[in-house]
């Protein structure tokens, strides 16, 4: 079939033509929708598990601790043990929940991670959608999750999991605005909302290089309101244990308490990712102008690993934001959004428009 | 004018203390040979608890098997929660003089609180806080200990 670790799209063709030779068109979409499901539901899952553990590991690692070691070598297995256990765990259901909607919520959280990761581009040719308009769809369908959550908070019938979940509402639909206008800013220098595009006019430079200042301010806005916007971190008052005990998730157990967190998980995987692909150029080897010898050696590291170092380090960032500091009030919350990165955000688009326009970037 | 100028400011201030804060915070992650977490009964032989650690009190004997407690009974009467019970006795000394002394230092492991406070108050030193950690037994009479080992006499010299 042609296996290519710098360039997947020969492959991908290779095996469409080779499902069309043997079936019918229609089954050949039925059999490549399945395998690109089941390939993304296994990676939600162990990539899931492994950012569980990596939380844990370098959480311990901030507070001078070690995490799990006990469990497999350095602990390795916790995460696993840890999830077959939630899956014996019994399905719990308040007595006066709303039945249909409780149980509907997991799904719609679930449902719009999975939505949001199919236009992420892993690396050059894998990547399951790419539409013109990938920056906007990601930013459209990644504000779905919020539904879920205030619908898990409401039909749970409990004061607190329905704080919680009118707090991460106001909370994501204020950060949205953070998160979409630096896109824009990078949109503005890329031209195209195309995320293939996106990454290939990345090539000679990444755009947090090229774009300057603007472009660096744009990526800090990104960072903040993307961890606000996956209830992370300094954000996570949705879910703030020492008011709420667990927010919107407070009634769920089970598989269902398993969906919401390996959601929030793959979230941050997902802005994290975004990052990568918008500021960091995606899969792109890192190319210094003129070190031919350079780019050479770093052209010949393959591009899956550039992408999930890129995700990683960016992954590590966060987590380094939720491990330092301090959890912010609602009040706070607002009012860095809403007094500080909107309008510094604005005037950023307003710089990188200029330098845009004078062609000053490289 | 001014207030832009204050908004400003506040700005770089914040992203200023957050770094300060990441700085610190940094420092711990990327020095891990500074981690705390003791891997216990893996290590258990080579585990050396901190100097400052208080694991139970004991009595210092030396090789004449000699103590410094004189039977003062001030540990005692310093003690919260009543761990230490003196029982002292009257010996002759060399003089011909009576003189009271130590005849059972009693000691409740099981009641103490590690508090410090005997430690603190002992006028001769006689009492200090071992690192011994790992005191569960299978019978509670076994947590009440007597620390002046048999045998034992005041070490020349000390006076009450």
């Amino acid at each position: 079939m042609g296996f290519n670790i710098y360039d997947f799209s020969g492959m991908t063709h290779n095996m469409h033509l080779w499902f069309l030779e043997r079936m019918s068109p229609t089954a050949t979409t039925i059999v490549e929708w399945t395998i690109i499901g089941v390939s993304y539901m296994l990676f939600v899952a162990l990539f899931g598990l492994f950012l569980v553990y990596a939380e844990r590991k370098v959480c311990a690692a901030f507070q001078q601790r070690l995490g799990p070691m006990r469990v497999g070598y350095w602990g390795l297995l916790q995460t696993i043990a840890d999830f077959i256990k939630l899956l014996m765990k019994e399905l719990i259901m308040p007595k006066s929940a709303d039945k249909f909607l409780y149980n509907l919520a997991p799904f719609i959280v679930m449902i719009a991670t999975f939505l949001a990761m199919a236009v992420l581009p892993f690396a050059k040719g894998l990547q399951t959608l790419d539409f013109d308009i990938g920056i906007f769809y990601v930013t459209a369908v990644s504000s779905v999750g919020v539904i879920g959550i205030l619908i898990a908070g409401w039909s749970s019938n409990n004061k607190y999991s329905l704080i919680g979940a009118m707090r991460s509402g106001a909370q994501i639909l204020s950060y949205e605005l953070s998160v979409s206008l630096s896109l824009v800013t990078i949109i503005i220098l890329a031209g195209s909302m195309q995320l293939s595009v996106v990454v290939e006019s990345q090539r000679d430079a990444w755009f947090i290089f090229k774009g300057h200042i603007p472009a660096l301010i744009a990526f800090v806005i990104f960072l903040i309101a993307g961890t606000a916007e996956t209830n992370r971190g300094p954000f996570d008052l949705a879910e703030a244990e020492s008011e709420l005990t667990a927010g919107f998730h407070t009634e769920y157990s089970g598989i269902k308490f398993a969906f919401f967190f390996l959601a929030e998980y793959i979230n941050m995987f997902i802005v994290a990712a975004m990052a990568t692909t918008v500021f960091l150029g995606g899969w792109m080897p890192l190319h210094f102008g003129s070190f031919e010898s350079f780019n050479v050696v770093m052209d010949f590291i393959p591009p899956l690993v550039w992408f999930f170092m890129k995700v990683l380090g960016v992954i590590f960032l966060i987590m380094w934001f939720k491990w330092t500091f301090p959890r912010l009030r609602v009040d706070q919350i607002l009012t860095l959004e809403w007094k500080y990165l909107l309008p510094i955000n604005l005037i950023n688009i307003l710089l990188m428009s200029l330098v845009v326009l004078t062609k000053f970037h490289l | 004018m001014n207030a832009l100028f204050q908004y400003i400011s506040t700005v770089f201030k914040g992203v200023g203390t957050l770094l300060t804060g990441m700085k610190i915070t940094g420092k711990y992650v990327f020095t891990p040979w500074n981690n705390v977490t003791q891997q216990y009964p893996e290590n258990r032989d080579t585990l050396k608890m901190f100097d400052r650690f208080r694991g139970e009190v004991i009595m210092t004997h030396n090789e004449n098997n000699e103590h410094l407690c004189t039977g003062c009974g001030i540990c005692e009467i310093n003690c919260p929660n009543g761990s230490i019970e003196i029982i002292s006795k009257m010996e002759l000394t060399e003089e011909g003089k009576k003189k009271r002394a130590i005849d059972q230092h009693i000691y409740h492991l099981g009641m103490c609180t590690l508090c410090n406070l005997c430690i603190k108050a002992c006028p001769t030193g006689a009492i200090v806080m071992g690192q011994n950690f790992e005191h569960a037994v299978w019978d509670r009479s076994k947590l009440t200990k007597v620390l002046n080992q048999p045998g034992s006499k005041i070490a020349q010299g000390v006076k009450e």
